[in-house]
């Protein structure tokens, strides 16, 4: 059981350097999408079964198909002989893997504040989605509200800004 | 749990690695977008894992991970405006080639 | 006794094999058995349905359909297998290969993955989650990714313009298709299919979420929405024979085209599957058992479905749009408004009150959108 959760988590990780380093943008934004499904099946595993569904519902569904769009609009089929990444390959990595190691070293010595009883108790519910109904909409209700309206604003931004200039 | 905390901590942080890398690295601008969605989610991963091994009402973290999900998607959806915006004026999308103050 | 046959089949099976297998073998031939069943069903489903909407649809256009293979034609689904696996599979020179190949088998994935959470019968659900419909919405909206690879690893035009016609179309009646799933969530306060089709049980029939003024409205939302998911008429603008050739699937030939085929049918039994599920009762019914009451009800849906291929012409794109994002959605909005009322107020009160609200609307609605709607013609020399 632990090794397909390993696996799991190595061929996500496989997919998501695929996501970088393609050349293609169309074949960049479907690993991202195998990405997003396999961190999907992670939230599973952690028995958080609404954000799983709502993962795949939002981004897969919506985001990706949104991600899609823009690159069928915008790119010409002679782009795919140029070079995909910038002049700063070498400095981008070397510091990439030295944050990794730090991040690395520090998660394995901190001593988490880990509850043997947390990890009883959400085993043996399957009210996920009501625990989160109630709680978005008694203690969290403010921040609810406040995501209303940046969602609303967000729509009318971006049709405006996307919008072609009628002619004068 | 039956796969330690750690490793799903380590699991997220290479994720995030990897969409710093593809932040900083890639020309194509939604390219950079994607990477910057690889970002949001590793902090995802973290928080459901933290909320799983660490606190009694284990929705706290999950409802952290909605917003943090619904944002990322409006992000993306300005991010894309401004991109497909970009394009028709100046037909490119690379982010080498948009570096003049004026057009 | 015969309401719950295959249960006790798999039952027994399962049995026999505990005597000499340990228990995690069990576990995994159990699972193994609900696949095969699924996998097993739904191409069949799909064969007999291609029949059935051959013969339906001819009777409507006052012929018969298909019937010289087999009696009354039944055989003609495997004569239309023998032919889709002979025929030359033709990839185009340009085409990307990786993409074109796997975009078939992706499209077939989330239609037989919906599978799992459909009650066939009284305990008869594959995987019973307890987000039930929130897994089927969320897995149907991965299937619009597929046709996005299918039209650009093509490199044609009209696929293109095909599959971007197809997925606007599709991830605009998906919003109004989540909506209107709501007010039952609202009012059973649980996303288990199996539990939905409980919570209709009872007095013959009267307590299905279709005879309340939210559930009517709700399941028109839902079927149309349904409709315009699975590209079929009059929604079917993305496969249009006489307008873009075929549009996203033109450069597939043979078994591929087959699954894409498949795919569609598939999706329209898992909708009216659904529908029938979550507005008329699923397997509840008096005297038959619960299996034969579920395929009947999803089968008159899908006679529904047929019937509006051979009545209906087609939609033009922009009215299609129109119809989701200007009428369709503002009405879900107020759709859940009323089943609030009629979660809190007392039953008589409520039904006046809330279909009042629903009739109104609907009006209201109407009048907004009466600017987009086209004139009655006048035809001079018509008579």
């Amino acid at each position: 059981m632990q090794f397909a959760i390993y696996a799991l988590m190595v061929i996500s990780v496989v997919w998501a350097v695929c996501a970088v380093t393609l050349r293609s943008l169309f074949h960049s934004a479907l690993c991202f999408t195998a990405v997003l499904l396999g961190i999907a099946g992670i939230f599973v595993v952690l028995h958080a079964e609404f954000l799983a569904a709502v993962q795949v519902l939002i981004y897969v569904g919506a985001v990706m198909t949104l991600v899609i769009f823009a690159v069928m609009l915008t790119e010409r089929l002679t782009d795919v002989s140029v070079r995909a990444n910038n002049q700063q390959i070498w400095i981008g990595l070397l510091g990439g893997v030295a944050f990794l190691t730090l991040l690395i070293k520090v998660i394995l010595v901190t001593p988490w504040p880990k509850h043997p009883d947390a990890v009883a108790a959400t085993v043996m519910t399957s009210e996920n989605t009501k625990h989160i109904g109630i709680a978005l909409l008694s203690q969290y209700v403010f921040p609810f509200e406040v995501l209303a309206v940046v969602l609303t604003a967000v729509i009318i931004g971006a049709v405006v800004i996307a919008k072609k200039d009628k002619p004068a | 749990m039956i796969v330690p905390l750690e490793h799903f901590l380590i699991f997220g942080a290479i994720i995030f690695t990897i969409g710093l890398y593809g932040t900083l690295v890639r020309r194509n601008l939604i390219g950079v977008l994607i990477s910057i969605e690889l970002i949001l989610n590793s902090v995802n991963v973290n928080l459901v894992a933290f909320s799983k091994a660490t606190s009694m009402a284990p929705e706290t973290g999950q409802i952290f991970a909605v917003f943090v999900i619904a944002m990322a998607a409006a992000a993306v959806a300005v991010g894309l405006a401004i991109v497909i915006a970009l394009y028709r004026v100046q037909k490119t999308v690379l982010a080498d080639e948009v570096n003049l103050l004026k057009w | 006794m015969i309401d719950q046959l295959f249960v006790n089949i798999k039952q027994g099976g399962l049995q026999l094999l505990g005597g000499f297998l340990p228990e995690w073998a069990v576990i995994l031939v159990s699972i193994m058995m609900s696949i095969g069943i699924l996998a097993a069903l739904g191409p069949l489903i799909m064969m007999y349905l291609t029949l059935m909407e051959r013969k339906v649809v001819g009777r409507m256009q006052n012929r018969i359909g298909p019937n010289r293979v087999g009696k009354f034609g039944l055989l003609q689904p495997l004569a239309d297998g023998i032919k889709m696996l002979t025929k030359e599979d033709i990839v185009p020179v340009n085409a990307d290969k990786v993409v074109h190949f796997l975009a078939p088998i992706l499209i077939v994935v989330p239609a037989l993955l919906a599978f799992a959470v459909i009650p066939f019968g009284r305990n008869m659900t594959a995987v019973d989650l307890n987000i039930g419909v929130l897994f089927f919405l969320a897995v149907s909206s991965t299937g619009t990714l597929a046709i996005f690879m299918a039209s650009w690893s093509s490199r044609n035009k009209y696929s293109l313009l095909g599959g971007m016609r197809a997925v606007a179309q599709m991830i605009s009646y998906e919003v109004p298709m989540v909506m209107s799933v709501v007010p039952i969530l609202v009012v059973t306060g649980t996303m288990s299919t199996h539990a939905i089709v409980e919570a209709q049980g009872g007095w013959g029939g009267f307590r299905w979420f279709l005879f309340t003024p939210w559930g009517f409205a709700s399941a028109i939302i839902f079927f149309l929405c349904g409709v315009a998911e699975t590209n079929r008429s009059p929604f079917d603008l993305p496969e249009a024979e006489s307008e873009i050739i075929a549009g996203f699937h033109t450069e597939y030939s043979g078994m591929k085209f087959a699954l894409f085929y498949m795919a569609e049918f598939m999706n329209t039994f898992t909708i009216c599957a659904l529908t029938a599920t979550l507005f008329l009762g699923g397997w509840q019914g008096p005297l038959l058992p619960s299996w034969l009451w579920f395929f009947l009800k999803t089968y008159s849906l899908i006679f529904v479905m047929m019937w509006f291929r051979g009545t209906l012409p087609r939609f033009r794109v922009d009215q299609m749009m129109g119809l989701a994002w200007k009428f369709l959605l503002p009405f879900t909005f107020v759709n859940i408004g009323v089943a609030g009322v009629w979660y809190f107020a007392p039953r008589n009160t409520a039904a006046v009150v809330c279909t009042l609200i629903l009739a109104v609307t609907f009006w209201i609605l109407t009048k907004l959108n009466r600017i987009y709607t086209p004139e009655k013609r006048v035809y001079s020399f018509g008579d």
